[in-house]
């Protein structure tokens, strides 16, 4: 399971805002980590992009605070607002909204103070644009255009980074392409990140971070792992299908079976499909409640090549489906959701603090980065 | 056709005065037209309808007004004459101002029209970059604009270049100080015998007026071809 970021550094961000736009109330209370990556997941109108725009200072809402770090952007009590170009909060727009007059080199250094000349040359090999750099922005495809964006924003020094819905309008490929890259860069640079996506396998594939907004309120916030865990969310985090999110290294690869061994700590240790991975690198893997099987004992003679002891954590019985049976597991410091029919749940008279051995194909596994 | 030396001067001093009135009414134009592209405000309806008055009144009640304003005796002319020694009536810089005024509606409206098809979501994105308003103005607003300036200020040199009305009421028709091409035709068709002399200036100001015409149309098409390319894909 990834590391809590808010246990081992003090929130970086927090904000405060109470804003009516008609009939619309954003009425948000946040403190986010200080590194990695936060998801800001809702469906559109859930006032995402208005929590960001406030965020940058675009907008400036009734009543509100924001305090990035030690600074205070923003406080509409004592009518201090940091003017959004004094902020260093970066941004990465849904379109990529580069100057159509300047070449891409114009672009990049548009925002880019003279001691942040010196990551020129860094960002642009990091970001794979350096063949653009005489381009004018109408000639490049979306994907690049995004590149640039992120590489811009980057180069303008900011203390914060926000992306909202940076992918829209990507086809698939291209789509997994620059998620993947971004996911790489979250880990290189030293910002936290801001990732605002009404798309759950982008969240999942990012975020280490979640907040759940909702008609204008925040109804979540929790590193991603704990909060796809919990039975109450099940509605609201429908998209995620009920999946866990694990995090373990790469110890080896199995090159006649092209198969990969990740280490989840404790001892426990998972065979999934071979990866192009480094060895020792961090593997975020995806596992769906309904691929994990349960048994009383360890099972011989069986396909399963994952079989890792855990307890029963908590019980669930959804109302509204009431054939299955919602688990949550305990393996080490790790969670995983299971879902099982609720007949097999009691011909096996599972119960809560039981121990198991819980059942996982390797096939069963998506390696998000 | 040679030109006799006051048929030069008349040209001298209409492209001087045309070239000073537009020169002048630039700051305010562009500041105005931004401020009218980009802000909401009560009476904005008010302040637009007052911007396009010369182009409805007739030039002569502009030009008058004029005169009471700047005229030695006049508000601002008084003051002016007064801690600057400057008058304006009766000299070239005078009908500057006169042709200036009226040539001030074509411009701000051509270039407002460019500034509101700019995109404001360039110009958050370059505030998030760290610019201030000033430098989003002078880097991304105006350069973006630049086919609407290119427009507006040729249409106001050619209004300035031919402007009559105003310029004759409030700088007078003076020999080698205001009296321009248009004022110099004028002059010509008073006085009985110079029929063939008003001729050749009627040529020649259809001549200048084509060729301005001509300049700005390139202008514009350049303009527009290389902002398109950049646009292009």
């Amino acid at each position: 399971m990834p590391t809590d970021p808010s246990t081992h550094s003090s929130p970086s961000l927090r904000v405060d805002i109470d804003q009516r736009l008609g009939n619309f109330h954003l009425q948000v209370s946040l403190a986010l980590p200080g590194q990695g990556v936060t998801g800001i997941f809702g469906t559109s109108g859930s006032g995402k992009t208005s929590l960001m725009r406030v965020i940058a200072g675009l907008e400036t809402p009734d009543r509100g605070h924001v305090q990035l770090g030690e600074r205070t952007l923003l406080d509409t009590r004592q009518r201090l607002v940091v003017p959004a170009h004094k902020r260093r909060i970066g941004v990465v727009f849904q379109e990529a909204r580069l100057f159509p007059h300047y070449r891409v080199r114009g672009n990049l250094t548009y925002g880019m103070p003279d001691h942040a000349a010196s990551r020129f040359d860094e960002i642009v090999a990091l970001l794979g644009i350096a063949h653009l750099l005489e381009r004018l922005p109408g000639t490049l495809s979306g994907g690049e255009s995004r590149r640039v964006a992120i590489g811009r924003a980057l180069l303008s020094d900011p203390r914060l980074l926000l992306m909202d819905e940076p992918l829209t309008g990507l086809d698939g490929a291209r789509k997994q392409e620059l998620l993947h890259f971004i996911a790489r860069l979250a880990r290189q640079v030293d910002i936290p990140i801001i990732y605002v996506s009404h798309d759950p396998d982008e969240i999942a594939t990012i975020a280490d971070h979640l907040v759940l907004m909702r008609s204008g309120r925040m109804e979540a916030s929790a590193p991603l792992s704990h909060l796809l865990q919990r039975f109450d969310l099940t509605q609201a985090l429908a998209g995620f299908d009920a999946a866990s999110i694990l995090e373990g290294h790469v110890i080896s690869h199995d090159a006649h079976y092209q198969l990969t061994r990740v280490a989840l700590g404790d001892g426990l240790e998972l065979l999934l499909p071979g990866t192009q991975t480094t060895l020792g690198s961090t593997l975020r893997l995806r596992i769906h409640a309904r691929d994990i099987a349960i048994a009383l004992a360890p099972a011989t003679g069986t396909s399963y090549r994952n079989q890792l002891p855990a307890h029963i954590e908590a019980i669930e019985m959804p109302a509204e489906t009431p054939h299955t049976v919602e688990l949550r597991l305990r393996l080490g410091a790790h969670r995983l959701r299971a879902r099982l029919t609720r007949l097999a749940f009691d011909q096996l008279g599972l119960a809560e603090g039981q121990r198991i051995t819980a059942l996982i194909r390797s096939v069963a596994f998506t390696s998000l980065q | 056709m040679t030109l006799s030396p006051t048929e030069w001067e008349a040209i001298r001093l209409s492209l001087l005065i045309g070239l000073a009135a537009v020169a002048w009414i630039l700051p305010p134009g562009i500041a105005v037209a931004w401020w009218l592209a980009r802000f909401e405000f009560r009476g904005k309806a008010l302040v637009d309808g007052l911007i396009h008055l010369p182009l409805v009144l007739p030039p002569v009640v502009v030009g008058y007004l004029l005169l009471v304003a700047l005229g030695r005796q006049g508000m601002v002319g008084a003051w002016l004459y007064r801690v600057f020694g400057v008058s304006l009536p009766f000299t070239w810089q005078g009908a500057a101002v006169a042709s200036g005024v009226m040539a001030f509606p074509l411009l701000v409206r051509a270039l407002r029209l460019s500034l509101e098809a700019v995109d404001p979501k360039l110009e958050a994105a370059a505030r998030t970059l760290g610019a201030s308003r000033w430098r989003v103005f002078a880097t991304i607003t105006l350069p973006l604009a630049v086919p609407g300036l290119v427009t507006g200020t040729m249409l106001a040199f050619a209004r300035a270049l031919s402007e009559f009305g105003a310029t004759i009421t409030f700088a007078s028709n003076i020999p080698g100080e205001t009296r321009t091409l248009p004022l110099a035709l004028y002059t010509l068709i008073q006085t009985p015998g110079r029929e063939s002399a008003a001729a050749r200036l009627c040529v020649l100001s259809i001549v200048i007026a084509l060729l301005s015409l001509i300049a700005s149309e390139w202008l514009a098409r350049r303009t527009r071809q290389r902002l398109q390319e950049r646009d292009a894909y």
